[in-house]
């Protein structure tokens, strides 16, 4: 019997059936459903880390002391967590270790577009790539035999449409492996010149072999329909629309993506007429081929930017059927906070006091589209904090200018902004808007919360008391629901000279979801103040606003804002 | 088989692709879905893909590609009426969502999206699938009387959809949900 599986569920089946025993990982879209699901299989560990980085550390630890493990994360999650992978290339595992990353083509959620097949190459560590679920849990399995066969981390790469893509799967038992033994040897696990110079002569060697080795995997795999006829090189959901698209073409299906099979594709390149490298983002193959003597064409049809699709391949090689009937020019529907969202007052106060904001990554961010239109910096998580320094740095001082970031990216990584705002004294205000979730990436738990992954209480790390350890002396703690004393809390916050902490309490309103009393609208003067809210509640009638009461939540911060008194409490 | 399922964040769209593709394995068909979760969900556009057939290679469908359109939400339906083939089918379930860029002012929702989309497509069918599900005990059937209204136009196995309905539902809201199928099913008529 067969089920029909997300590609991440998939992914965490794989990881028990290869009898992995501990997980970390930090949330990140599309990503996040393999730690949620690994965590209700019987007999594992499965944890939330604070941040990507910490995750990789925890899966190294326990990969060293010889259990099988996994860290799972999204693409930027890599870049935090690079420090501790490019040097765990050089200890390697002892037990199987595999990363999974997951990249975001046409950022359906993301702030960049990054390739993270590149750090597989410069990292000197394999990278699996499957192209749906089924193969997805088998590469998992496949990838831990690598990991363990060449002692070295292994990566497993998704893009979005295959993370977030359901296909039937066979259901295997899981294959309990004993914890290894953990032998002390400094030379391969402390990395320090000395030792780090001899491991990477093993990491050179490693590499050679692998590049050998890949050439004899089945997942590395040429398809040959018509011999002398168009060839395509491709992999994961690339590899399924090609062969929706053109299925008359050879394919070499890539299941390696580092190292590249290069020996079996040129091998292929002699059985076709023409060969082309279909893939998304970043010429990877293809520059991979063309170094070494392949010769192929591929950007120059397909550009470096978002997905592709069935219909763009068959287009470029001429093969589609029917005419193109261009989209309707339709309103946009941009995704927006929520109605009774506790970040909306907030904003409303940023706004209102003309105040600069750096703003971070959460559904907060939503705090940058009109009609709020508040912040004027996202970047990365945890930078809102090190650019609001910035500013006042460069400004002498005189910048006004905030720094507001969720609960969950403040222990991400805003905490060390923050030590680094009060060792280097520039006084800056920062805005913890605490709602108690990871609210973005769908509502998980963090130490701030006082659960764990699995629900189950967890000690919690107190925010305002880990701000005073930091050395913040000026913290305020407001309900983020009145706008009133977020008002005065910011006003104070801005004109002291030190280091100043807001935490905006108030819980995200998706996770209390009984029916509150709803606000109601009195001889409105339609004067338009609280349409500034956003309030996807709050709408334009014939004789003024009027309230969904299908969606309002309550929160009654229309009420506040209203000069006239005409929306009255709910 | 192509199904395009639109809608808006928070309308129960992932359910029907999770019903159509519990249709798939009764029949022993092979069957891809494909969704985007994260920061769509939030009140935005949600797109999901069910390809039902003997071998499904791409998760996603293409644009002229789709055998029906299945739209929660009527500017949903027009935004990706691109989608259909040239002679597939819209349902569309009778109810207009303000965007935030319709609300602030910033756009204008199209007047007689109806009449636009009954004018380019042949097979198109709108129902008033809130009210009916209402009707049946739950707004939050809305997706079910939809389905309901997809057996019928795709002259899908009825017996085997319903059982897709009873096999993807809680055992305790399946009454309702059976009988928010059958309203569907029988408020088109071809
Ligand atoms: C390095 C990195 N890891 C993960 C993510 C994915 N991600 C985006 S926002 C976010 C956290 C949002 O939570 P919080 O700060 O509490 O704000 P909320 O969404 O609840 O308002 C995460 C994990 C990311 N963008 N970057």
């Amino acid at each position: 019997m067969k089920d029909l599986m997300l590609t991440n569920k998939a992914i965490a089946r794989g990881a028990y059936e290869a009898g992995v025993a501990v997980l970390s990982a930090y949330p990140g879209t599309p990503s996040t459903e393999i730690a949620e699901n690994f965590a209700k299989l019987d007999g594992v560990y499965a944890e939330w880390a604070p941040n990507d980085k910490v995750a990789v550390e925890v899966a190294l630890g326990a990969a060293v002391a010889g259990a099988r493990s996994m860290a799972c994360m999204k693409h930027v999650g890599l870049n935090v967590a690079a420090d501790p992978l490019f040097t765990a290339a050089y200890t390697g595992v002892n037990a199987g270790f595999v990363l999974v990353v997951a990249d975001d083509p046409g950022m359906h959620s993301s702030q960049n577009e990054q390739d993270s097949r590149y750090y597989a190459k410069s990292a000197h560590v394999p990278m699996l790539e499957p192209a749906n679920a089924a193969e997805a849990k088998e590469f998992v399995k496949l990838a831990y035999e690598l990991s363990e066969q060449f002692d070295v981390p292994v990566f497993l790469r998704e893009t979005t449409r295959v993370a977030h893509s359901h296909g039937l799967v066979e259901l295997e038992e899981r294959i309990e492996k004993p914890l290894k033994n953990y032998v002390k040897d400094a030379s391969k696990y402390v990395m320090m010149p000395a030792n780090a110079i001899r491991r990477h002569v093993t990491v050179e060697a490693r590499d050679n072999a692998l590049q050998e080795y890949v050439n004899t995997m089945p997942i590395n795999r040429a398809e040959y329909t018509n011999e002398n006829e168009l060839g395509i090189v491709c992999s994961g959901a690339v590899y399924e629309y090609v062969k929706e698209a053109l299925p008359n073409a050879n394919v070499f299906k890539i299941g390696t993506i580092h190292p590249i099979p290069v020996s079996a594709i040129c091998e292929f390149s002699k059985h076709v007429k023409e060969l082309y490298v279909v893939e998304e983002l970043e010429p990877f193959v293809e520059d991979t081929l063309k170094a070494n003597g392949i010769a192929c064409k591929g950007k120059e049809l397909f550009g470096l930017q978002g997905e592709l699709s069935v219909r763009k391949i068959a287009e470029k090689f001429g093969v589609m059927a029917g005419a193109v009937v261009e989209p309707e020019k339709v309103p946009a529907r941009p995704p927006v906070m929520c109605a009774g969202c506790p970040h909306r007052g907030v904003f409303y106060v940023l706004n209102k006091l003309k105040l600069t904001v750096n703003g971070d990554i959460g559904c907060y961010t939503l705090g940058a589209v009109p009609p709020l239109s508040s912040v004027d910096t996202c970047v990365c998580m945890g930078a809102s904090v090190g650019m609001a320094h910035g500013f006042k740095k460069a400004t002498k001082g005189e910048s006004r200018n905030v720094a507001v970031i969720g609960d969950s990216t403040f222990l991400h990584s805003g905490v060390t902004g923050l030590i680094n705002a009060v060792y280097n004294r520039s006084g800056i205000t920062l805005i913890i808007l605490d709602n108690s979730t990871t609210g973005m990436t769908g509502h998980q738990q963090h130490p701030a919360t006082g659960k764990d992954l699995q629900g189950n209480p967890a000690p919690v790390v107190l925010l305002d008391e880990l701000c005073k350890a930091c050395g913040v002396k000026d913290l305020h703690i407001v309900d983020a629901y009145d706008v009133k004393a977020v008002e005065k809390a910011v006003k104070e916050a801005t004109a002291s000279e030190e280091v100043s902490v807001i935490i905006a309490q108030r819980a995200c309103a998706l996770l209390d979801k009984t029916k509150q009393p709803v606000v109601t609208v009195e001889n409105c003067k339609n004067c338009g103040v609280c349409m500034r809210l956003g309030c996807p509640a709050i709408r334009k009638g014939a004789n003024g606003i009027e309230i969904d009461p299908l969606q309002c939540r309550g929160c009654n911060v229309c009420v506040q804002v209203c000069p006239f008194g005409s929306i009255k409490k709910a | 088989m192509n199904v395009l399922i639109v809608g808006v964040g928070g309308q129960g769209t992932l359910l029907a692709s999770r019903v159509l593709g519990q249709y798939a394995i009764l029949r022993g068909q092979d069957c891809k879905l494909s969704e985007v979760h994260g920061m769509s969900q939030r009140g935005g556009s949600v797109v999901t893909h069910v390809r039902i057939g003997d071998k499904i290679h791409s998760p996603v469908i293409w644009e002229g590609g789709a055998d029906v359109v299945l739209a929660f939400e009527a500017l949903e339906a027009l935004r990706v009426k691109h989608y259909l083939k040239s002679d597939g089918a819209l349902l569309v379930n009778d109810e207009e969502i303000l965007p935030m860029p319709c609300i602030t002012g910033a756009a204008v929702y199209p007047e007689n999206i109806k009449d636009t989309l009954k004018a380019a497509v042949k097979r198109t069918h709108f129902i008033k699938a809130q009210e009916m599900a209402l009707a049946a005990g739950s707004e939050k059937a809305t997706n079910v009387v939809m389905l309901g209204a997809l057996c019928k136009i795709l002259s899908f196995d009825y017996a085997l959809m319903r059982e897709a309905v009873v096999k993807s539902v809680p055992p305790k809201f399946m009454e309702l949900n059976v009988k928010a199928f059958d309203i569907g099913f029988n408020a088109v008529n071809l």
